[in-house]
């Protein structure tokens, strides 16, 4: 078996995501070829040739691949296709875009966001947002697949592939990408965040949201997430809700602070990698899901919180 | 905003797709396949917002579609095998089963799925049926009868003003008008007010029913067994009783009716109900099953002495929004049907003979000549037998059916459920064990399995008269009843530093009307909200 | 210039579903059903072209069983003017729908395809894509703002992080994320409409689509349930925990 990676990258970097997707490669198992399309990505692809498990890169350079806009995209995998049994990539707005376009010109379905492989043909993929997971196994002679990352632990460095310039599809030239606008606010997105501070009702006021919250996200690089009845009560805005109402999100690090974990907000965390409550009712029905539990005033927990990090 | 909204006209307009509101619709059109009939429901689909046991006695189904079989009715499940039983904290003891609790002939049903099919019997026969519109006002003629509903505006905001997506209601007129919204209809509530249509009965009693629907192991599971309880958890001044009824495809419906003329302000039916799955002889069924639905709705209790003038200028009443529930035997689904069907007759035999006058004052008539006055009759002296409590109304109740079978020389009375309730000092609190997630949930959790939504961006359908009432008086002396009573959370004290608020979360609502009922001033106004919003019972 | 919008039915979005107790598929039974959001958004950024000149006819089309008659009615009664089903009692994945959309659009010779990003129900998100790769069409996926200009579309992407301007050539397939607009309500006078437009229906084997599905579902769960962790005693010891237990902090 081969398999072939197509790499998301932002032209200077190759994205954390790609990482997974080689992971996720790497438990299907065979050779692994990594494709790096764009227009003056050369140190993208020699940052893939030292991923782990990378046994050669596809380096396609062209203006015309600069915005990885989906049809030509699509073409330049298609290229390479016959020689693979797996095409892969990350489940992001890139590789959203395009594989389905990959899928449909080789006939076959797409299998999309994968969470777990369990052979060459099966896999587990979330439905129904998340509340079903489906397994399930593919006919097709080729497996399309897009890849859920936070499911797979990022491959890291180790490898040093080969890298081979190959030559880039000509342009369509059915759309083009006039504008870019990346949000710069320095808080990362809540939905993409590695660490989320939410707050709940126990906080107490906006003053306090504010006061204790802030400075913490601050520190961790966090987003700033809040429930249903924080953002009722006036302390957040609307778009910090997390929950099933909400935004629902799947950081590394989850913090719940003074909040009791109703189910409609556990609906939206509940897949963080590891959660940490912090409240002052020891019953209170987040701490039966928190990885990490503190009994504390937060008033006090907080600061001595954000002291101790430094 | 009254101005310019558009009109469509119907010879009849009936409010509500439940039993009732179907068999009549049904009725007229099979009388007379001119008369052109709407049916509007406020769930989003029919039986969205129906809940009921189900123990199902086909009478009335009989009499509207004889060959209801033929044509796929959902009643799989016929009733095999009945119990009562009398349930103490650790055991039960099995009780002789009155007459009118042996179901024989019946069938154990989901309500919801039974009238999603007459609503399509209804459509077949051309009747409009319009799933997620809510009559949210009634509207009268210069001579002040009742000309039709309006239905809601959509796309109203919180604060009252219209949104980007408004949609103004429009008026739907009606030669007659048919009320049929279940229990406590909003719109039934302010016809009854405005007609003074209680004048000559006993004031209308209630209970709160609350029903979980169960897959269980199949080696425990029986389908067709009726059981019956009475007894734990409820104190034995408290009336109510329990149900469990093994429908087909490894399903249970259990439920907890509890009588809102109970006094103890810390009495919470939801607790009660999670608590009655403990119970020793019920637990295991549970324990290795699975939850799969919940939900709620008030019933009506009050019988005949309770049932108010049924018709006013332009319109009537049919179903349990009128009264019609036969408690001695527990069911309400035939009750319905058939007052439906009557209602439909009289309506049509009113509107062929252009009889002048536009009340349907042959209704009643038709009525007491009808089986369903023999029944309600003879169970009219049950549910006030119990206002002493359990034991003496086993007392009557046995007195009643046994020696009397129903013709008793004395007929009981009732007061309003919202007097009942005692100063929160007279009575000591419950103290309600933890859900531990298996057998037993807290209120947001189960709200999940009966998939409520509403529109956030809505005027609150709650409406509170006075808003210091609920400080002032429901905290001060009865503790916030609310917060227990209400089956869906949506009412909570917030302990908030200053001073304590009252917080209404509206968007738990399942549209139960108990606060409308239960509520010691009476100061919580039920209203429709946006149609489409409320539960999304699958077969409840 | 027509515009085609496929419409989905899908269980209403505001019911949890739970797996059949034997794991083998989920259980749908009594559930209410509806049209797909993101449809019902694709559908309204039709009708908006529509009033607004920009567009003629509105079809929507949806591929499935008889009951996506009552979809393509709630279509009808939002304002489309047409309604084709492809009937099928075949369970229909992706690439089956973007055939059959493909040979619909070669009867029809749209100048837009309009649909959602993705259904709610199997979160595929690929048949838009998969359209226009069989069309040979440009696409513009996940538009929050969608222009028509000189004959090209200018769509308002959302995109991880932000946002992206594309400007595509006609004809296209566009496919509806949640911010593109809020969905009209339907209007009573408007469903009793509804009834009088042509619903037509044919099916895959009239269109010479094969739909046999392609994956094969061995089986769905419901995710693990997340257990209860530890309780730490103060800051000190979950800062300790964190950083070399669960290794998520420097």
């Amino acid at each position: 078996m081969t398999l072939l990676v197509l790499a998301d990258h932002d032209g200077q970097r190759l994205d954390p995501a790609s990482r997974s997707v080689l992971s996720a490669a790497r438990q299907i198992g065979g050779d692994i070829h990594l494709l790096v399309a764009g227009s003056g990505v050369e140190a993208v692809a020699r940052e893939g040739a030292a991923c782990a498990g990378v046994s050669q890169v596809l380096w396609a350079d062209a203006p015309h691949l600069r915005d990885r806009e989906a049809a030509n995209l699509a073409a330049q995998v298609l290229a390479l296709a016959p020689a693979y049994t797996h095409i892969l990539a990350p489940a992001s707005s890139c590789g959203r875009d395009c594989m389905p376009r990959v899928a449909a010109q080789l006939d076959v379905e797409q299998i999309s966001g994968i969470v777990a492989v369990h052979g060459p043909d099966t896999f587990t993929r979330p439905i129904y947002a998340g509340n079903v997971l489906a397994t399930v196994q593919s006919r097709d002679p080729v497996k399309v697949i897009t890849v859920r990352c936070p499911a797979f632990p990022p491959v890291g460095e180790g490898g040093a592939a080969p890298v081979e310039a190959i030559p880039a599809v000509p342009d369509l030239g059915l759309s083009r990408v006039l504008e870019r606008r990346l949000d710069d606010s320095g808080r990362p997105d809540l939905g993409r965040a590695r660490v989320v501070v939410s707050g709940g009702r126990g906080l107490g006021s906006r003053e306090n949201f504010q006061a204790l919250l802030q400075p913490l996200a601050q520190r961790l690089g966090a987003a700033l997430g809040a429930t249903r009845a924080a953002v009722d009560a006036g302390y957040a805005p609307n778009d910090w809700q997390v929950g099933q109402t909400g935004r629902i999100v799947a950081p590394e690090l989850y913090l719940a602070i003074g909040l009791s974990g109703a189910i409609q907000h556990l609906a939206g965390m509940s897949d963080a990698r590891v959660i940490v409550a912090i409240n002052k009712d020891p019953e209170a029905p987040i701490f039966q899901v928190a990885d990490y539990g503190l009994v504390a005033d937060l008033n006090q927990a907080l600061p001595e919180l954000l002291a101790a990090l430094g | 905003m009254a101005v310019g909204r558009e009109v469509m006209a119907y010879d009849v307009v009936v409010v509500g797709a439940g039993p009732a509101g179907l068999a009549a619709a049904i009725r007229l059109r099979q009388l007379n396949g001119a008369l052109s009939v709407c049916v509007l429901e406020k769930g989003v689909e029919v039986g969205a917002h129906l809940l009921s046991g189900a123990c199902f006695d086909p009478r009335a189904l009989d009499e509207l579609l004889p060959d209801w079989q033929a044509r796929g009715a959902p009643l799989h499940t016929p009733v095999r095998d009945d119990g009562l039983l009398l349930l103490d904290a650790r055991r039960a003891y099995r009780l002789p089963l009155p007459p009118r609790l042996r179901n024989r002939g019946c069938h154990l049903i989901s309500l919801g799925q039974l009238c999603r099919w007459l609503a399509r019997e209804a459509e077949a026969l051309g009747v409009d049926v319009f799933p997620g519109f809510a009559a949210a006002r009634v509207l009268y003629d210069a001579d002040g009868a009742v000309k039709g509903v309006a239905t809601g505006d959509m796309g109203v905001g919180r604060d009252g003003k219209p949104k980007a997506n408004y949609q103004p209601g429009l008026e739907l007129h009606g030669r007659q008008t048919l009320f049929a919204e279940g229990c406590r209809g909003s719109l039934t509530r302010e016809v009854f007010e405005r007609f003074d249509l209680g004048r000559d009965a006993q004031p209308q009693t209630y209970a709160l029913g609350l029903k979980e629907v169960w897959e269980v192991d199949p080696a425990l599971h029986e389908p067709g067994r009726v059981v019956h309880g009475i007894g734990w958890p409820l104190p034995a001044d408290t009336y109510g009783g329990s149900f469990l009824y093994h429908l087909d495809h490894r399903q249970v419906a259990v439920g907890l009716i509890v009588g809102l003329d109970y006094r103890n302000p810390w009495l919470s039916p939801f607790d009660e109900f999670q608590r009655l799955k403990t119970h020793p002889v019920l637990r295991d069924l549970f324990a290795g099953g699975r939850r799969i639905a919940y939900g709620a709705r008030t019933l009506v209790e009050g019988g005949l002495q309770s049932l108010p003038r049924l018709t006013f200028p332009g319109g009537l009443l049919a179903g349990d929004c009128a009264g019609f529930l036969d408690v001695s035997r527990l069911k309400g689904c035939h009750t319905a049907m058939k007052s439906g069907m009557l209602a439909a007759e009289a309506v049509c035999a009113h509107l062929e003979a252009a009889v002048a006058g536009k009340e349907v004052l042959t209704y009643p008539e038709r009525l007491r000549a009808s089986w369903l006055w023999q029944e309600l009759h003879r169970a009219r002296n049950i549910r006030p037998g119990f206002r002493r409590g359990l034991w003496s109304g086993l007392a009557l109740a046995a007195l009643d059916t046994l020696l009397f079978r129903g013709r008793a020389p004395w007929t009981l009375g009732h007061r309003a459920d919202h007097l009942a309730l005692e100063d929160l000092s007279r009575h000591a609190p419950i103290a309600y064990p933890r859900p531990d997630g298996v057998l037993t949930f807290d209120r947001l959790a189960s709200l999940q399995l009966a998939h409520v939504h509403h529109e956030a961006d809505q005027p609150c359908h709650l409406q509170l008269r006075d808003e210091s009432v609920p400080l002032t008086v429901n905290l001060a002396r009865y503790g916030a009843p609310e917060t227990r009573y209400c089956p869906a959370g949506v009412y909570e004290i917030l302990p908030e530093a200053d001073a304590p608020r009252l917080r209404i979360n509206a968007a738990n609502c399942l549209h139960c009307k108990a606060c409308d009922i239960k509520d010691p001033t009476q100061n919580i106004r039920w209203t429709v909200p946006e149609g489409g919003d409320g539960p999304r019972y699958g077969a409840m | 210039m027509k515009v085609l919008v496929p419409v989905k039915r899908v269980v209403d979005y505001n019911i949890r579903v739970r797996v059949k107790a034997d794991g083998s598929a989920v259980d749908l039974a009594d559930l209410r059903m509806s049209l797909n959001p993101f449809d019902e958004i694709a559908l309204e950024a039709a009708l908006r072209l529509k009033e607004g000149g920009l567009a003629g006819e509105v079809l929507a089309v949806s591929c499935g069983p008889a009951a996506c008659q009552e979809t393509l009615r709630t279509a009808l009664a939002m304002g489309a003017d047409r309604a084709l089903l492809v009937e099928t009692d075949v369970e229909l994945q992706p690439l089956a729908v973007a055939r059959v959309l493909h040979a619909v659009c070669a009867r029809e010779a749209p100048g837009l395809v309009l649909c959602g990003k993705q259904a709610i129900d199997d979160d595929a998100g690929q048949t838009g894509q998969m359209l226009a790769a069989l069309l040979g069409w440009p696409q513009a996926t996940c538009v929050s703002e969608l222009q028509l200009v000189e004959g090209r579309i200018r769509a308002t992407r959302e995109i991880d992080g932000g946002q992206e301007i594309l400007e595509t050539r006609l004809p296209a397939v566009v496919t509806a994320d949640l911010r593109l607009n809020e969905p009209r309500y339907t209007s009573l006078p408007n469903i009793i409409k509804a009834r009088k437009k042509p619903l037509d229906s044919t099916c895959p084997a009239a269109l010479g689509v094969a739909v046999a599905p392609r994956l094969q579902i061995l089986g769905v769960s419901e995710p693990a349930r997340r257990r209860a962790g530890v309780k730490v005693q103060d800051v000190a010891e979950l800062l300790e925990k964190l950083r070399q237990e669960a290794g998520v902090l420097q």
